[in-house]
């Protein structure tokens, strides 16, 4: 009998003729791709390529605007996420971190419990020991263990943003969304952020969409190039970076523009 | 140099006049409390805070008065603070931008310069009559309620407006509801002001005469309400009453009454300031 691999390629979305725009602007024109669960899918592309609002379409955030129209299929295992999921349930299966860290005006506690209270989660022991195994996941626990109770905007940039990744985590996802998560911080603190992403793969699915090229290379297994809403080429990261087969690619990875 | 010494002087001119503005403003203010005060305090003891009032309103205290007023703005505000905050929060959260949206919060804006004498009118034909309240505690604190129902809406709907963005996005981003959202992280930074809205609101309610002169407002009635279908006499009101209709009140009586109404609203007032800066001592971004 033929051994399963380990890690089969499943395929965690399926992206078909997706096309979005804003009122008049056209955001995303025709865009079919596959993510594989537990890969690192880096996206990189300029500025209004159309990378954050594909992020965005992945967990409905941008039904909040109501000039968003979305065209085309996106399935998730299958499960059509626009017409068959209940956007509420969609987002705690896929959640995401924003560019900048958001904590939300409540204790370190209180912000990372956040996900588990809305589901309805009440008991404290039960809420204690998902908050602390989220802060160990992103590595934020020996820095805060003291001080639970205190403002999350005490803590420094890299620390809200790691937070803001255990509030993630407590929710127990299958994908986590970075939207340029380490755009706002230094140096130590992106090492750390990209060291976790590489741990959080083995059970999450990531997509991770940045303006930093060497970034993508450094995590990717898939790297996606966005450009003016179009989708110009994906493959894996290592030959995007090395042997890539459009020239606009390689035009933009040398820095040639953008 | 004499550019220079120019300009120096304007500055000097300037912030004279505009200092001699400000003073022009307070002193009014400061005016009538201090007259009030000096005319009003002798009168003031338990007695006339407590007591119902004898012979003709000569004699006796001002206490059915009092009590009055407490009901009709506890009422009015009973009222209004639930029904202003959740419209509020459903023009803020739920109205999308059209026309009919549009056409509410213009509403919201004039009702906000109805007088209030006509507000008066309304209670009367509405509450008291074709509801068939009669004159009541329950058709002035509703006539009450509906005056100070903009005001409340539109502190409301800025306090909700000034709950940043972001907060909305990740809240809903950790898959709260859109009501979980509001609920735990709209609102609860939206308390302080709406909060002033309801100081605001608490103090016209407590010190209008008009809307409360057809709707509930008792001319002389020496006994306390069993209901909210009753009559009852008004701060306000009674103080209209003894000032022109009923001849021969000791003047301290009359400025007594005032300073009692005064001292009432600027007790609920810092009662509310209170609890707002409670609220935003939890304000931490």
């Amino acid at each position: 009998m033929v051994t399963q691999p380990l890690k089969p390629n499943k395929i965690k979305f399926d992206i078909r003729h997706l096309k979005a725009r804003y009122g008049n602007t056209e955001a995303i024109k025709d865009l079919s791709l596959q993510i594989n669960a537990n890969d690192i899918f880096t996206i990189i592309g300029p500025a209004n390529s159309g990378k954050s609002t594909f992020l965005n379409s992945l967990n409905r955030l941008n039904d909040l605007n109501p000039n968003f129209k979305l065209t085309g299929t996106i399935l998730m295992d299958d499960i059509d996420i626009y017409h068959n999921y209940n956007a509420e349930l969609l987002r705690k299966k896929v959640g995401i971190i924003f560019a900048l860290p958001t904590p939300l005006p409540l204790s370190i506690f209180d912000n990372v419990a956040y996900g588990p209270r809305m589901s309805g989660i009440k008991n404290k022991s039960t809420l204690m020991e998902t908050v602390e195994k989220s802060l160990k996941e992103s590595y934020l626990w020996d820095e805060v263990k003291d001080r639970l109770n205190t403002s999350a905007f005490n803590l420094s940039g890299g620390q809200q943003q790691r937070m803001c990744m255990a509030r993630i985590l407590a929710m127990n996802p299958e994908v986590i969304l970075f939207d340029e998560p380490t755009s706002g911080l230094d140096p130590i603190s992106t090492a750390k952020v990209e060291e976790a992403m590489l741990i959080l793969k083995e059970k999450y699915t990531i997509i991770l969409v940045t303006n930093n090229v060497a970034q993508a290379s450094r995590v990717g297994d898939k790297t996606a190039f966005f450009l003016m809403g179009e989708l110009v080429e994906v493959d894996d990261t290592k030959t995007i970076f090395q042997n890539p087969n459009e020239k606009r690619t390689e035009d933009y990875i040398t820095g040639k523009f953008g | 140099m004499i550019n220079l010494r120019n300009a120096k002087t304007q500055e000097k001119i300037a912030s004279a006049i505009l200092l001699g503005c400000t003073i022009l403003v307070v002193m009014p203010v400061v005016i009538v409390l201090a007259v009030i005060l000096y005319k009003g305090i002798g009168a003031i003891n338990w007695e006339f805070l407590t007591a119902m009032p004898q012979k003709g309103m000569t004699a006796g205290g001002i206490f059915p008065a009092i009590l009055g007023t407490l009901y009709l703005v506890g009422g009015a505000v009973l009222f209004a603070l639930p029904l202003g905050v959740l419209t509020a929060i459903y023009l803020v959260e739920y109205a999308k931008d059209n026309f009919l949206s549009r056409i509410i919060k213009l509403a919201i804006v004039n009702l906000a310069g109805v007088p209030s004498v006509v507000y008066g009118l309304f209670g009367l034909g509405i509450f008291v009559m074709f509801f068939g309240f009669g004159v009541s505690i329950l058709a002035g604190s509703l006539t009450l309620g509906i005056m100070i129902l903009p005001v409340i809406i539109t502190a409301s709907r800025e306090a909700l407006e000034s709950v940043p963005q972001s907060f909305r996005v990740v809240s809903l981003s950790l898959g709260a509801s859109k009501w979980q959202t509001i609920r735990h992280s709209v609102l609860p930074h939206a308390l302080p002001g709406i909060l002033t809205g309801t100081i605001l609101g608490i103090g016209r309610a407590a010190g209008e005469t008009a809307p409360i002169l057809f709707t509930v407002a008792a001319f002389y009635l020496p006994h306390l309400p069993q209901s909210v279908f009753d009559q009852v006499m008004a701060l306000p009101y009674h103080l209209y009453v003894i000032s022109t209709q009923v001849p021969g009140i000791p003047e301290s009586t009359r400025y007594g009454t005032a300073l009692v109404l005064l001292s009432l609203v600027l007790i609920l007032n810092l009662f509310a300031i209170i609890l707002r800066s409670k609220f935003r001592k939890r304000k931490k971004w």
